[in-house]
């Protein structure tokens, strides 16, 4: 018995010291912060526009923060992980950091210092990033102003925070390697392709994620609920009315907002106004192209008429009499920025029955929109709508919910509205 | 603290960012042809133009319009001779005034989008803009006036 016991002990030692072995990433020494002069500037302003491409300001700047610097708190299922301070200060950024250290956090989820890296840094998406533009993102960022700026502790409880384990997260769900070209598809595609799966990294939010806080194989951009938003399906499950073309994506990735589909909000207005519109046209054609084949538009015929003119029918019982009080509401809240009568609705007046907020299958995203609004620089910038949190009660925003999904779409009512809302509020107050 | 242009000219606020604009405008800045009606954003009473379109300023937190372009009624044409001003007085649309310059801003707005407003668009765009004289006749008189004179043509 005693025997038995040992042989196990010794097998359990034999496991965690094999474990370690594996786990176990060197310290890549401390360098001496290189000075910006060393760097060119052709490779400097080639690292700002994939610095917009992957947004890292969003992610990497504390709200009013400086940018760059780190302190964003990120909600995950696991707990509040703060963002790293990504300026080159010695103490408490990256600024000892060789080009080599930068590259294996970039590619494989390792820090200079040899520990783990959490998956929120969305490293399984820029382990595809080509070697040359991690050198120009490591110009970039190195040639910004340092700023001290020390580490936000995370809140996340045993055993998460153990960065160890992180070792056997990546063994199960990360597949270290550069973007691999399609050779089938255009280098138009292939250039979106590679825009959108490695900087870009639009599966850390589009695409589900599974218990262990992975992106779910085979359910590449389905659509996910992040950060108290949803983020919906990029494929030909996204409920639009009128289908995501090649135009519209173009638009709405560019513009932040699309004629029929409406204005980017929550996380997604960061994204095209702080990130993507460093990019030149050309790249934008391309991830507008990769999503158009995603989605199975470029395939397809798209009725955009036949839409519009059922958008236009539901949108114009607004100017008729009727006595329905969940109407009213609309018309004295919402009418004077959402009627319309004519074909196509222009974006200034976003059309509900067109709105993709209205056609997801969960309301999270209309709520959040009528109860904190939208900014002057979310969606279309200098169009804002107010927030209606401190004027109407759940049951009213749910009454407008119940009747702008019954009278602008064909799809079934949204079930628990009031409980809905009132958890979504709830949140906001957090 | 918020910054922004106000009828054309620069000011700066001292108010917490939760504040209400309607608020700022007449307490803070003392104009006062804004008016106060619900303070729920369902009368129309309080509105502005922010950045070119019509918004109720009792809802939109000064926080929200930093940077931004705002013009009340006192700001819509510097001499008081807006199309709308103008039929407004032609058709003698107010009877109390209390709503009068929510309903102008609106209809500025209405007409920017719809320069020839049908009967229905009228209604739907104008709904939200309450007038407790039951004025609600001679204020449509007036935007249709005033469309009519924006398109260079004659009443009909």
């Amino acid at each position: 018995m005693k025997q038995v016991f040992i042989g196990l002990l010794g097998v359990v030692a034999v496991v965690c010291i094999g474990f370690f072995a594996f786990a176990w990433r060197p310290v890549i020494s401390p360098i001496t912060p290189p000075s910006a002069s060393g760097f060119s500037a052709d490779l400097v302003a080639k690292g700002a526009v994939l610095a917009g491409a992957g947004y890292c300001a969003s992610c990497h700047t504390a709200r009013g923060g400086q940018p760059y610097a780190g302190g964003y708190g990120l909600a995950t299922p696991f707990g509040v992980i703060y963002s790293a301070n990504i300026t080159p200060d010695p103490q408490t950024g990256i600024g000892n950091w060789s080009e080599a250290a930068f590259a294996r956090a970039m590619h494989e989820g390792v820090a200079r210092d040899g520990s783990y890296l959490f998956p929120a840094f969305p490293y399984d998406h820029f382990t595809k990033i080509s070697d040359g533009d991690v050198q120009a993102l490591y110009a970039y960022l190195m040639t910004l102003p340092p700023v001290n700026a020390p580490a936000k502790a995370n809140t996340m409880p045993f055993p998460y925070n153990i960065r160890y384990l992180q070792a056997g997260w990546q063994l199960l769900f990360f597949h270290d390697g550069r973007y691999q070209p399609d050779p089938t598809k255009s280098a138009e595609w292939n250039r979106g392709a590679y825009l959108a799966e490695s900087l870009g990294h639009c599966g850390g939010c589009h695409t589900p994620r599974n218990a262990f806080g992975a992106e779910e194989a085979g359910q590449a951009y389905t659509g996910a609920l992040i950060d108290g938003w949803i983020a919906p399906a990029l494929t030909a499950a996204n409920p639009a009315p009128v289908p995501w073309t090649k135009i519209d994506l173009f638009n709405y990735l560019r513009t932040g907002s699309s004629d029929v589909h409406g204005t980017a909000a929550g996380p997604m207005g960061q994204v095209v106004h702080d990130g993507l519109v460093k990019l030149p046209d050309a790249d934008i054609q391309a991830i507008a192209t990769y999503f158009a084949d995603i989605d199975g538009s470029s395939h397809s015929p798209v009725n955009v008429k036949a839409a519009e003119a059922k958008a236009i029918a539901a949108s114009a019982q607004s100017g008729q009499p009727g006595v329905d009080p969940d109407a009213h509401l609309f018309e004295n809240a919402c009418a004077a920025c959402h009627y319309n009568s004519a074909t196509p609705p222009p974006a200034i007046r976003p059309d509900l029955a067109l709105n993709t907020a209205l056609l997801l299958p969960d309301p999270t995203n209309f709520i959040q929109v009528v109860l904190n609004g939208i900014g002057l620089q979310d969606g279309l910038q200098g169009v804002m709508m107010p927030g209606f949190a401190s004027t109407m009660s759940d049951d009213e925003i749910a009454r407008l919910a119940a009747y702008l999904r019954r009278t602008r779409t064909d799809l079934a009512p949204w079930p628990d509205l009031p409980a809905k809302v009132a958890a979504i509020r709830a949140q906001a107050l957090e | 603290m918020a910054s922004f242009i106000l009828n054309g000219q620069a000011v700066s606020v001292d108010a917490p960012d939760e504040t209400p604009l309607l608020w700022v405008i007449r307490d803070d800045i003392g104009l006062t042809g804004t008016k106060f009606g619900c303070g729920i954003g369902m009368c129309g009473a309080c509105t502005v133009h922010v950045d070119g379109r019509a918004q109720r300023s009792c809802i939109t937190p000064v926080g929200a319009i930093d940077g931004a372009t705002i013009t009340t009624i006192e700001g819509l044409s510097p001499d008081g001779q807006h199309p709308l001003q103008v039929a407004w007085v032609e058709a003698q649309a107010p009877q109390c005034g209390y709503c009068q310059s929510g309903q102008i801003m609106q209809a500025a707005t209405l007409l920017q989008d719809f320069p020839d407003p049908s009967a229905e668009d009228i209604t739907a765009v104008m709904h939200g803009n309450l007038c407790r004289c039951m004025a609600y006749i001679r204020i449509r008189k007036a935007i249709l006036l005033a469309a009519s004179k924006l398109q260079g043509g004659q009443p009909t």
